[in-house]
């Protein structure tokens, strides 16, 4: 799919947990990650993983270059700004927040993807853990 | 475990893709499921009022055939209807997925929904999934601009045409096409050439069998018609195979009585009525 190389391909964001220790007295957990490599954990595993993680950021930005163009600079900059406050409006770290002001700026109020139906995050079965997330958001930790 | 900067998505997971593909690997013999295809001939054409859709009713797995009268021709709106081929489950989410888009839509801007709409929802859908999404669509509709029918591939290419199959069985349905089609026909004509098209697509190919479905969708309206003609009846088999009692001899016969003692009884009324 992609033919500039494998540089292009590599997966940026890596948690930090799924580095460590692959030891019997390690907490790489076998059962829910699998046999550990670093091929499978610096290259994405399917042809699509990069390319849907990044989607939505790409979108964005498609869009907003379009709206420059034809619009001049104050557009973007006015709705990139309107991005960044109701972007801030968020529940707790552990908690789902449902981002709505940011679906209707989006427009994606109006459509129905995969991402509402598969997946969920509100739905989800696991949770961070609550207290560590909250000091760690204040700095406490 | 903490993890630094976590924002869970909604959509496809890719989790389990690195395990899969190992357990393929290493695993010598191993059967990998695989997602049920449609197997299918579908067909559509335009005449003179509007647009006509057929479809058989097979769906398969491999060389099994999972469901003898599966429904191909799905709702996308009053006036648009969709034929799918490919793997089943994809044909059907997104089908379900463009008919409630298509209701948004048509609620957000207070228009009648229109085919060419659908038509490029479904196109940058999927192209989004380069392919890996497995429908093959056929769309055909009436709508403010008069009768349109399309056909879209799976990797989101499309094509405006006039009649056209898609499915395992397209090359016998579009045979039957090319040869006697014309333009402008009446809506006898035109239902008994998609009868023929499907048909000849479920005498040819092992993938589709069953019934042959059909839509008609004019200015009016639209109307699915199951089942309107069935081509491979089941023969009734030719002879008895059962043998009469005797045929084998029997030569020596032993009865041996086992002992049972009753040793617990429970009687438990059956609500009738």
């Amino acid at each position: 799919m992609n033919t500039r190389g494998l540089g292009s391909q590599l997966k940026d964001s890596i948690s930090v947990s799924e580095l460590s220790a692959s030891s019997p007295f390690g907490n790489h957990d076998i059962l829910r990650r699998g046999f550990s490599c670093v091929k499978n954990e610096l290259l994405p595993s399917h042809p699509l993983e990069l390319s849907e993680k990044n989607f939505q950021l790409n979108q964005d930005k498609m869009n907003f270059s379009t709206l420059r163009n034809i619009q001049g600079l104050y557009a973007p900059l006015k709705l990139q700004m309107e991005f960044k406050a109701v972007k801030q409006v968020q529940r707790l770290p552990f908690l789902q927040s449902s981002n709505l002001s940011l679906d209707i700026l989006r427009g994606s109020d109006e459509s129905i993807g995969f991402e509402d139906i598969l997946n969920d995050p509100s739905q989800s079965e696991i949770m961070g853990e609550p207290h560590m997330m909250m000091e760690y958001k204040l700095g406490l930790l | 475990m903490l993890q630094a900067d976590w924002n869970p998505q909604g959509g496809f997971s890719f989790k389990n893709c690195q395990r899969n593909a190992f357990l393929e690997s290493s695993l010598k013999g191993l059967r990998v499921p695989h997602a049920r295809k449609t197997g299918t001939t579908i067909a559509g054409l335009v005449f003179q009022d509007g647009v006509i859709l057929g479809a058989d009713t097979r769906a398969t797995n491999d060389s099994v055939v999972a469901d003898k009268n599966c429904e191909k021709i799905h709702f996308i709106a009053p006036n648009i209807y969709c034929c799918g081929a490919g793997v089943a489950a994809d044909a059907e989410m997104t089908t379900q997925m463009m008919a409630s888009n298509m209701e948004l839509h048509a609620l957000s801007t207070g228009r009648k929904p229109r085919v060419v709409t659908v038509t490029r929802m479904l196109r940058q859908m999927l192209f989004r999934y380069q392919g890996h999404i497995g429908a093959s669509l056929i769309v055909g509709g009436v709508d403010i601009t008069g009768p349109l029918l399309y056909s879209v591939h799976p990797h989101g290419s499309y094509s405006r045409l006039l009649f056209t199959a898609l499915g395992s069985g397209q090359e016998a349905a579009i045979s039957v096409l090319e040869d006697r089609f014309k333009p402008n026909m009446t809506l006898e004509e035109g239902q008994q050439l998609i009868v023929e098209a499907v048909t000849a697509g479920i005498l040819d190919d092992l993938g589709s069998g069953s019934n042959v479905d059909m839509c008609v969708i004019t200015q009016a309206g639209a109307k699915i018609q199951r089942a309107v003609s069935t081509p491979a009846v089941i023969s009734k088999r030719q002879g008895k195979y059962r043998y009469p009692k005797g045929t084998t001899a029997v030569m020596k016969e032993t009865v041996t009585p086992l002992a049972l003692e009753m040793i617990e009884e429970t009687v438990q009324t059956m609500e009738v009525e």
